[in-house]
């Protein structure tokens, strides 16, 4: 408990705390009026208005498009289900810097629709609507259909001989029990697409722009650090509220209901109604998960014999010192350190919060702990800067300092996969352990390991993806002569020319193929779904 | 004496669970301890595993007192209500888990899983998942690992209690007779009053955290301690009554008991086959409510004119029909004072 206590107060809190004290104090006084001030600028009321509306929208079109899904997923049968799983994946474990791009390639400049039928969405908010659904999908396929398909049809059943139309029954029995998850995923969704950074950064052009995005520009482009300071409070607050709203839905969620094992509740689809959602729900994936990446992908292929991937692996073009294809080890590198870290803490976190006696203290941890997936990343990677940059904690010249800030938002996936099979393993069997002769030690290492020893690896996995693709704070802290594969991708994009942009799509082709083959891994471990990412 | 409770006391959430209780078992006896659902009984051997701390009072073994030694040094067995068993590993691993803690070498412990499944009647099982076995089955398995250790005590929760009722009664009888073969001293909890009274030397009965009777089977059949017992005994003929000499004055009116009972305010109960039918103008009359058939005789329930309801035990050729009007005398042989 005291090592992932340490590291988060050190590595995440220490570093905020510096932005905001950077931000907010001058000559020995607190100027806490600048709050006000900035909160009364037209542009950034505009922006905390943007912010807000976006999230609410991406999240209603998110359920709309995905809850159907969900359903599909629980309740019916069909060869290819599982590989669709996975494909319906892919896209939340993707860089988000790699979405932007395959969306830019699908309805940017030059972009499909745009060759197709001179249709541009780039400069609209739908682009980035539409990138949001395009990453959350599988959080609400995920959080839903896991616990559809664990809800035993046999009371939707009951409720039919009790006198309740089909409609009806689903209204008044599954319908209750699936709230609670259905509000939890659209929290995580909201979450998610209120602190959106790389999308909106590669999407939002000029005219539209997020808190984060703010943050950002206000940091590394005005270099009005109060102004990010507060913006940085402001998030701070929102994402404390939905991270409390989260916590208390998915208490009621892991209360009182019986469920059944998901394998049994399935069936072939029967009737037209039936057939006709599994078509829609195939042709949706297919559109708006699926194209975008294929889009991307043909992009990366259109200069002659692979032209685009050969300029990778030379520093000619001068946007970089070294060859693009470099970050793509460099990331590697990163990834593995930044995995080890996140597992390691987020381990130890899970397996305190696990334990029955753990007090309320350690239970008002668990909630911090998501804290990372929603503070700006933008702000920890420049807080690191700030905040770690004096003896005896000098480590801006350390390359530690990328994993360290990677590791911070993988540690909560860690707790969160960890955390369920931890409090599912029987407590008896422990002490059926220990009444055998097993010490402590003895009975987490013969009881606990081989039950999570699965759950382990995934959450190894889910921290691997997520620290590949980070982008908000590595892009601080990611020396310009070693940068990561999503900063290498952002850079080329940021530049004119059919080469960069080239090239920035066969990089993000690359990183797209080593997200997508951890997950597809992953899908081979994971056996039970009733996770929460 | 092997075992000992002095005063043992747990609380949880400020609520006695465990109140005070006292209780010794000798080396080779087989207690068995018997109480309805929340009686407190899984705590008992929790508390003597070493899996639940005491509040007050002492748990002591070959009369060394256990506070502050851990489960896993108390060398007590225990098996566990719906068994446990691990269920990533196989039979003979689940077996061999408690001498594996304790150092045993591989070719000590695959010999020692071969005895034990011969000796639970699952010869040959060890390389089977857990997950194939029956219940029946897991019980043995789970009987083997708790034996494996040789424990001087072994605690048993709720040994039989998933398993229908045939198996049940074979078991019982196999455990028994498994019990006597090994010299094992056994502490069980359970709340069937069959299950106690066919395996154990001695039985106590707990109400509440308390121990509400203790003696032979035999003891406890025959003179329930209270008003308590005779009803979780399965006797609802209980009533207040006042005894004078050998007669009672009871809500059925004057009854015999037999001589020398305690005299005064007293709680009486009559076993249903002292509840003896008589045609409707003798006796107490009663109306029959409903019968029911036992096997081996026909429990017919009464309503008297007067006083709380009966049940009578009767053969199935003499049994009334439902609606008939009887009469009702007693025995005073089959009449017990309580208290």
């Amino acid at each position: 408990m005291a090592l992932p206590v340490a590291f988060f107060a050190l590595f995440f809190a220490w570093p905020v705390a510096a932005i905001v004290r950077r931000g907010l104090k001058s000559d020995g006084a607190w100027h806490l009026g600048r709050i006000a001030d900035v909160l009364a600028q037209p542009d950034i009321r505009h922006v905390l208005w943007f912010t807000t509306w976006q999230a609410l929208a991406s999240t209603a079109l998110t359920l709309l498009l995905a809850l159907p899904a969900a359903h599909v997923f629980a309740r019916l049968d069909f060869p290819g289900k599982q590989v669709l799983r996975a494909v319906v994946t892919v896209p939340f474990v993707l860089p988000t810097v790699v979405a932007g791009s395959a969306f830019l390639a699908l309805v940017g400049h030059n972009g499909l629709l745009d060759e197709l039928w001179g249709v541009r969405l780039d400069t609209t908010v739908w682009a980035i609507l539409l990138a949001h659904v395009f990453f959350n999908y599988a959080v609400v396929v995920r959080t839903v259909g896991g616990l559809w398909a664990q809800l035993d049809p046999r009371q939707e059943e009951a409720a039919r001989m009790l006198g309740a139309s089909p409609f009806g029954a689903w209204r008044r029995v599954t319908l209750p029990a699936l709230a609670p998850a259905v509000a939890a995923a659209a929290l995580m969704v909201f979450l998610f697409t209120f602190t959106s950074f790389g999308v909106v950064q590669i999407l939002g052009g000029p005219t539209f722009s997020t808190l984060e995005v703010e943050i950002y520009r206000q940091t590394s482009e005005i270099f009005d650090l109060s102004t990010a300071a507060v913006l940085t409070l402001v998030q701070f607050a929102a994402v404390g509220a939905i991270l409390a709203v989260h916590a208390w839905t998915v208490r009621r969620r892991e209360s009182a209901l019986r469920l059944v094992d998901p394998g049994t509740t399935a069936r072939r689809p029967r009737g037209a109604g039936q057939w006709a959602l599994l078509a829609g729900v195939l042709a949706t994936v297919a559109l708006l998960l699926v194209l975008p990446l294929a889009v991307l992908v043909r992009r990366s292929l259109d200069a002659p014999g692979l032209g685009y991937y050969r300029a990778l692996t030379t520093s000619d073009s001068g946007t970089f010192l070294v060859a693009p294809v470099h970050a793509v080890w460099t990331s590697l590198e990163y990834a593995f350190a930044a995995t080890a870290i996140a597992v390691l803490i987020g381990a130890l976190a899970a397996a305190a919060l696990a334990r029955r006696d753990a007090g309320r203290l350690v239970r008002g941890f668990d909630a911090l702990l998501m804290l990372p997936l929603g503070v700006s990343a933008v702000t920890v990677g420049f807080g690191f800067l700030i905040a770690l940059d004096k003896p005896p904690l000098d480590l801006r010249q350390s390359w530690i300092l990328v994993p360290l800030a990677q590791a911070l938002v993988g540690a909560p996936f860690v707790v969160r996969t960890m955390l369920p099979v931890l409090r599912a393993v029987d407590s008896r069997l422990r002490e059926a352990a220990a009444v055998l002769g097993a010490s402590p030690w003895r009975v987490w290492r013969e009881v606990d390991l081989p039950l999570v020893r699965r759950a382990l690896l995934v959450a190894a996995g889910f921290a691997f993806a997520v620290s590949l693709g980070e982008f908000g704070a590595t892009v601080f802290i990611a020396r310009p002569d070693n940068p990561t594969l999503p900063v290498a991708v952002a850079r080329l994009l940021s530049r004119p020319g059919d080469l960069n942009y080239g090239q920035a799509m066969a990089l993000s082709t690359i990183l797209m193929v080593v997200c997508a083959a951890a997950l597809l891994i992953l899908e081979r471990l994971r056996t039970d779904r009733t996770g929460e990412f | 004496m092997l075992l000992s409770l002095d005063a043992a006391t747990v609380r949880l959430g400020g609520r006695p669970v465990l109140d005070a209780v006292g209780l010794d078992v000798a080396e080779h006896e087989v207690v068995c301890v018997l109480g309805p659902s929340g009686s407190g009984k899984s705590t008992l051997l929790r508390a003597v595993a070493g899996l639940q701390p005491l509040s007050a009072g002492r748990v002591l073994l070959d009369g060394r007192d256990q506070a502050g030694v851990p489960a896993h040094k108390r060398g007590v067995g225990l098996m566990f209500q719906d068994h446990q068993l691990f269920p990533q590993r196989d039979v003979g691993a689940n077996v061999a888990f408690g001498p594996r803690m304790h150092g045993a070498g591989r070719a000590e412990r695959d010999a020692e899983v071969g005895r034990l499944l011969d000796l639970v009647g699952l010869p040959g099982a060890a390389r089977r998942a857990v997950a194939s076995l029956s219940g029946g089955e897991q019980q043995r398995v789970a009987l083997a690992r708790a034996l494996a250790l040789r424990p001087r005590l072994l605690m048993l929760d709720e040994p039989l209690g998933q398993l229908d009722r045939s198996l049940r009664e074979r078991l019982v009888v196999e455990l028994r007779e498994l019990f006597g073969r090994l010299g094992t001293t056994v502490l069980a909890v359970t709340h069937d009053q069959g299950e106690a009274f066919a395996l154990a030397d001695r039985v106590v009965v707990m109400r509440d955290g308390r121990i509400a009777q203790s003696g032979t089977p035999l003891e406890v059949w025959q003179r329930p301690a209270d008003a308590f017992v005779a009803r979780f005994l399965g006797f609802d003929n209980v009533a207040p009554a006042t005894v004078a000499g050998t007669v009672a004055d009871s809500p059925w009116g004057k009854l015999p008991v037999p001589d020398g009972c305690a005299q005064g305010a007293r709680t009486l109960l009559v076993r249903p086959a002292g509840v003896r039918l008589l045609p409707p103008d003798e006796g107490l009359p009663c109306t029959v409510t409903a019968r029911t058939f036992r096997g081996t005789h026909v429990a017919v329930h009464l309503r008297p004119g007067d006083g709380p309801r009966l049940e009578a035990a009767c053969a199935l050729r003499d049994a009334p029909e439902v609606g008939e009007a009887v009469g009702v005398e007693f025995d005073a042989a089959e009449v017990v004072v309580l208290d």
